[in-house]
């Protein structure tokens, strides 16, 4: 165990996981507002697996990463409009259009991707780090957080900003009431189908940014189901951090470690199972929530259509 | 008086045989609703996805074509369809008891892989010992056990602090799959080299086959399953509690159910049939568990499970529509050169489709008069012909 807590096995550790909480962390945070705004979002594997489909096309055609990201944040909103017209407008089942969609995602980006460029998987190169001087240098954290795409801040930034938005603004509190209590927004004069649909377009383009990542920056390449279950680990985020959204930085930090910790261990020379180390995060998830489980708590008409008049 | 009546009497007369055959024709309309209401989205997803790959470049027509023969049409496509059927069905069974109870057990995969593992680990060393007969039975037995028991963490969660499901049998579901390959990368890993795998159960000792076929008796199995399942849910007062637990669990409480038991029930019996599914197809197709392996048959289900609208007999339907797909679209794809994942677009939008069937039919109901279409009936056939019971206690007296 003596090699465990040497520099490269922390900055390994460190940089794994900041580069696997990122799309999870961008994901449980769109999942956030749209739970919060009484859309239970089960396609968000879906909404993630265009995002790095399209984020990945954008970057390689037009040789941007951010123009990459901004096409993943585009393709993830498309794809929630399908959750827009079917659930929030024509009050279908969520849980049934988003098992739909995450299937047909599944299948239609690695379709596309395989009449694109067959079985080849071109990479991205050129993915634009910047270093920052001085602050680089600190060990263990410097590399992985100060020598790294700036985007990661702008996701941070993002996930305070959406803290403050819920928070302290109308748009906020309408979006919270449209999840507490619908009717009560439609009595207020607020447009519950409105405010609904402007949660699951944010929900799909945060996705979709977080899926852009996965495929941009943290794998270079896209494959097809290359989420790995990322979407409904964010879900389970969003679910465990009640809306308070700063919880889904830290919360999505564990399960980066979780999920990068096997190469730290090898480098280490410990020698674990993988699997042992892939089943500890969720593991984890089911301690708490058998330990505190009567703290959990979702907005009351969570997956709820809402029907105007209806009792 | 007599003549203004007499012509009166034909005029009336005549359109009454047309309510009637246009009664019967409705009623005829209502059975065949269902069917219409499932199979419109099947065609609109098999159109759909024929112009996606005519977009892509491939003849929709071959491909559809390649499906039908290799999955229905030659022995070897038909058996292993219906092979696969069995499998498919058993999971769809247990998913329905959940679903029926509004129980979002979506950790099938977990439950199926664990079962699976733990049969496929036990059975060749159980089988030597207790003989073919009574060793698979034993081996169905607890494949049937480590599924439900894998549930049994949500259904504490749920009955107990009310812990959304679909949270905590995701979770069970990824434990599930990663314990699924610990075990069988150690204590039930074989001696033998090459993956890392399970001691292979020799072919004469799996499941018994059916005649001259392949087809192993996992299918009467399942389908016998889902017979059961059916009478259960529709004839029986356990499967009317679990309706309206849920359809509204509150109503379930005011007529005095025990919602955290149906829980319990609800979950464990789900579980119970996916892993009973596990060891049908360790038993009957593989003989032996490769480490990481996991076919995702849980998730497919569940569409098709709503497509039948939760009944166990129309589920058998579509499964096997389903099944013909699976193995005549695995050589459709390769051939076609296409990712075997296009079949998942063709379920995709067959859901989508299915729901909004569903979407129209509600809205052309709620359009619809406020009468129901049969009260009118109903009142004539009453006073046309009273029921038995009221007959009796009239001429009784008299």
């Amino acid at each position: 165990m003596s090699d465990l807590f040497t520099e490269p096995v922390l900055t390994a550790l460190v940089a794994g996981a900041v580069l696997a909480m990122m799309p999870i962390m961008l994901a449980a945070l769109g999942e956030s507002i749209s739970e919060q705004a009484g859309v239970l979002n089960v396609g968000l594997e879906g909404m993630m697996l265009f995002g790095a489909y399209a984020g990945f096309n954008g970057a390689y055609y037009l040789h941007s990463s951010w123009l990459g990201l901004l096409a993943g944040g585009i393709g993830g909103m498309l794809s929630s409009l399908v959750m827009v017209v079917l659930c929030v407008r024509m009050r279908l089942d969520q849980i049934v259009v988003g098992v739909a969609l995450f299937l047909f995602a599944e299948g239609v980006t690695s379709l596309l991707h395989g009449a694109q460029f067959g079985s080849e998987y071109p990479r991205i190169d050129e993915i634009g780090e910047v270093k920052v001087p001085l602050l680089s240098k600190i060990p263990v954290v410097g590399e992985s957080l100060f020598h790294t795409h700036p985007v990661v801040y702008l996701a941070v930034a993002l996930v305070f900003a959406v803290r403050w938005m819920l928070k302290r603004t109308s748009l906020g509190l309408s979006l919270r009431a449209a999840g507490e209590a619908p009717a009560a927004l439609d009595a207020a004069g607020v447009d519950v189908t409105r405010t609904r649909t402007l949660a699951v377009l944010a929900c799909g383009m945060l996705a979709g940014i977080g899926g852009g990542y996965l495929s941009i920056i943290a794998a270079g390449t896209f494959t097809p189901l290359m989420t790995q279950g990322a979407g409904f680990i964010a879900i389970v985020l969003a679910m465990l951090a009640r809306g308070k959204v700063l919880w889904v930085i830290a919360l999505a930090f564990l399960f980066g470690v979780s999920l990068s910790i096997s190469t730290a261990l090898q480098l280490a020379g410990i020698d674990i199972s993988t699997d042992v180390i892939q089943l500890l995060p969720y593991a984890t998830v089911i301690v708490v929530l058998v330990a505190f489980a009567r703290r959990s708590y979702l907005p009351s008409a969570l997956a709820l259509p809402y029907f105007r008049g209806e009792r | 008086m007599s003549a203004a009546t007499q012509p009166m009497a034909p005029g009336a007369g005549t359109p009454a045989p047309a309510d009637g055959s246009e009664r019967a024709r409705g009623d005829l309309l209502a059975v065949l609703e269902p069917i219409w209401q499932a199979i419109v989205p099947v065609i609109l997803a098999i159109v759909a996805s024929g112009i996606l790959l005519a977009v892509i470049g491939r003849n929709p027509f071959d491909f559809y074509d390649a499906i039908l023969h290799n999955g229905l049409l030659t022995d070897f496509g038909v058996q292993q369809s219906v092979t696969r059927m069995a499998t498919l069905l058993l999971i769809a069974g247990g998913l329905i008891v959940a679903f029926r109870a509004n129980l979002w057990n979506l950790g099938g995969d977990g439950q199926w892989l664990l079962a699976a593992a733990f049969v496929a680990g036990l059975a060749p060393s159980v089988v030597a010992s207790l003989g073919d007969g009574l060793g698979l039975a034993v081996m169905i037995v607890v494949g049937c056990v480590v599924g439900a028991l894998w549930t049994v963490v949500p259904a504490f969660l749920k009955a107990e602090y009310g812990v959304n499901e679909i949270i905590s049998t995701l979770m069970m579901n990824f434990i599930g799959i990663a314990l699924a390959n610990i075990l069988v990368k150690g204590p039930f890993l074989t001696d033998r080299p090459g993956v890392p795998r399970t001691d292979i159960l020799d072919l004469d000792d799996r499941l018994p086959l059916l005649g001259n076929t392949q087809i192993h008796i996992g299918i009467v199995l399942a389908v016998a399953v889902m017979l059961a399942l059916h009478y259960t849910m529709t004839r029986t007062p356990l499967g009317l509690r679990l309706r309206v637990l849920g359809a509204n669990p509150r109503a379930a409480l005011h007529l005095g159910l025990r919602p955290k038991r149906l829980t319990y029930i609800a979950f464990g019996a789900s579980g119970a049939l996916i892993g009973m599914s596990g060891a049908v197809s360790m038993l009957g197709d593989w003989g032996s568990f490769r480490a990481d392996f996991n076919p995702a048959y849980g998730f497919l289900m569940v569409p098709l499970v709503f497509l039948a609208r939760l009944n166990a007999l129309g589920t058998i339907a579509f499964v096997g529509l389903f099944s013909v797909i699976q193995i005549g679209g695995d050589t459709a794809t390769r051939q076609a050169d296409l990712p075997t994942d296009f079949i998942l677009v063709l379920v995709g939008l067959l859901l989508f489709f299915m729901t909004i069937t569903e979407y129209v039919r509600i809205r052309r109901a709620q359009r619809s008069a406020y009468v129901p279409r049969g009260l009118g009936a109903g009142v004539k056939t009453a006073v046309g012909s009273p029921a038995p019971g009221a007959g009796a206690a009239r001429e009784g007296p008299a």
